[in-house]
């Protein structure tokens, strides 16, 4: 079984800014957010969206939390310097600290999520201000694994990089001219200090990426994974994990009771009448 | 003889079939203006695509007093047209249908008949599929029309061959899938390779019309191509983009293939037909 995941940058680049530009005209807008966090994948989620819009019509939204890494802020700085885009920001702090501080024996997830969906009401709030629809910035990986707060850094009005894996993510940063300190540091979601994905995951980004490629994108058995040389714990523990996540990659079930019921029988596409 | 054609590569607005239409007498009179004799739409022209429930409401019927078709027919008088659309029948089955319309007459229906209905395709829950794969002869000689999983199997453009036409007008809106290092995505590569097998095995033209644009995330390749018969790539539209890409179809051509190489000639149909009865009824 082959793994291939390199990408032809150029292809990647053309219909992806071809998606955005469509998505966004098609309902009357020409403007688009984007909630930079100084990584690598809302990075490229930015560089797509000025190359399909304009740099005039993308805002970058910085959303600091009082421990946020300097580091974030520095490469953040870096990318609204190099897009030429408007760009705000805009302190959390004060906005989650009321309510975690409220509960004081709360952990680091709880308080990592309040953050992550404090941001997603500041991103929404200045798509309206801006008139513009929020770009997403979940990989392929990350949603597939589920690495991510519903209705936090998952929320978004469209996502050009869903489909790609961190990998590929990675050859796409290096075509768009993204900073090399952005693209080589270790991820983080950087919700409290020294967080990494990969220290909280258990496992690189290359090698489940490797293994998500044979399973989803292949459609290989598990078993034939480990034929393949992935350690079987590794392979049970991402087909569970994907398993597990799925409630965060669809809407809320309905309780049908009705003879047509949304998301059931009453389907469209969101592109309906465009 | 030779024929001047035109590939009307569009993006569509989906269930908005005057939008459509309108767009469609444009590009009719532009394919007109610049000397084409035939102009061909992708699969669903009418329409768009991914119509799930929209289907019951954009349906039309081919015909002079279809509010719709009253007006390609009108403007097929000038130049033939080949359009995409849902077919509802007189006992309210919907189909994938598209349409030959020459002359201010409708010249020949094809419905679709191989509905996908598994990956990103689901195609069977929504219409009925069709029963009948026949050439028609036009003003420029026999052809046959297919639309899009239609020519992923290989025994409707073998039929169509069979039955005289020597141009195969091909409609799809293929949506691009499948990455690698490679500039092409791997469905549009797949594309290009069996019409140009197509073209090559049968020694005729192929001629196709994709779609271009978006609908949610897929997106639509475009990349509409004329193969001549010795598989030789005669034109092709640009990736991703809306275009009116006109070529001539130079039907000398078939003379000159077959007369090097007969692969048409020496084709034994009853052959064909003897074994496929052994196959399916043992005898």
């Amino acid at each position: 079984m082959e793994i291939e995941l390199s990408i032809d940058t150029d292809l990647v680049t053309n219909i992806l800014t071809k998606f955005i530009h469509s998505e966004i005209t098609r309902f009357g807008f020409s403007r688009a957010v984007v909630n930079l966090s100084g990584g690598i994948d809302s990075a490229v989620s930015c560089a797509l969206a000025v190359k399909a819009l304009g740099k005039q019509n993308v805002l970058a939204v910085w959303l600091p939390y009082k421990n946020s890494s300097p580091e974030s802020l520095e490469h953040a700085h870096l990318l609204v310097d190099q897009f030429g885009c408007p760009s705000v920001t805009i302190p959390i702090t004060e906005m989650v600290d009321p309510l975690i501080e409220r509960f004081p024996d709360m952990g680091q997830v709880r308080a990592g999520n309040i953050m992550a969906r404090a941001r997603m009401i500041v991103g929404y709030d200045q798509s309206e201000a801006f008139k513009g629809l929020v770009i997403g910035t979940s990989n392929k990986t990350e949603i597939l694994l589920g690495y991510t707060t519903l209705y936090g850094d998952s929320a978004c009005g469209i996502n050009p990089i869903g489909d790609l894996y961190k990998t590929q993510l990675r050859q796409l940063a290096q075509a768009l001219a993204i900073p090399q300190a952005i693209i080589t540091k270790p991820p983080t979601a950087d919700l409290w200090v020294g967080q990494t994905d990969e220290g909280e995951l258990g496992f690189t980004y290359e090698s489940v990426d490797r293994l998500l490629y044979l399973l989803i994108d292949q459609r290989a058995r598990p078993q034939e994974c480990v034929e393949a040389g992935f350690e079987a714990k590794f392979v049970q523990v991402v087909v569970e994990r994907v398993r597990r996540n799925q409630y965060k990659r669809i809407l809320p079930p309905i309780a049908k009771l009705s003879s047509r019921t949304v998301g059931v029988d009453f389907l469209y596409l969101r592109d309906w009448g465009t | 003889m030779k024929i001047n054609l035109a590939l009307a590569q569009i993006n569509t607005t989906l269930g908005n079939v005057q939008a459509n239409l309108a767009k469609h007498l444009d590009l009719i009179k532009e394919a007109r203006q610049q000397g084409a004799d035939l102009v061909v739409f992708p699969e669903l022209s009418l329409t768009g695509y991914i119509l799930q429930d929209l289907v019951p409401t954009v349906a039309c019927r081919p015909q002079a007093d279809d509010p719709v078709f009253h007006n390609l027919l009108e403007a097929s008088r000038k130049i033939d047209v080949v359009v995409g659309f849902v077919d509802e029948d007189a006992r309210h089955r919907f189909y994938i249908a598209l349409a030959y319309l020459a002359q201010g007459q409708v010249l020949h229906v094809h419905h679709k008949v191989y509905l996908p209905t598994y990956g990103l395709f689901d195609e069977r829950r929504f219409f009925a599929p069709g029963d009948r794969i026949q050439a028609f002869d036009t003003r420029f000689g026999r052809m046959g029309i297919l639309i899009c999983e239609d020519f992923w199997h290989v025994s409707p453009p073998y039929l169509l061959w069979q039955d005289g036409a020597d141009l195969l007008v091909f409609s799809s809106a293929s949506p691009g899938r499948g990455l690698n290092h490679s500039s092409q995505l791997v469905s549009s590569a797949w594309v290009e390779h069996i019409n140009r097998a197509y073209a090559s095995l049968f020694t005729i033209f192929i001629a196709h019309s994709n779609r271009s644009g978006f609908e949610d995330g897929l997106n639509f390749w475009g990349g509409s191509t004329l193969y001549d018969p010795n598989g030789k790539l005669v034109v092709q539209a640009p990736y991703f983009e809306e275009s009116l890409t006109t070529a001539e179809v130079d039907l000398n051509q078939l003379h000159r293939t077959r007369a090097r190489l007969p692969l048409l000639r020496d084709e034994r149909p009853e052959l064909v037909e003897r074994e496929l009865q052994r196959i399916l009824h043992g005898d």
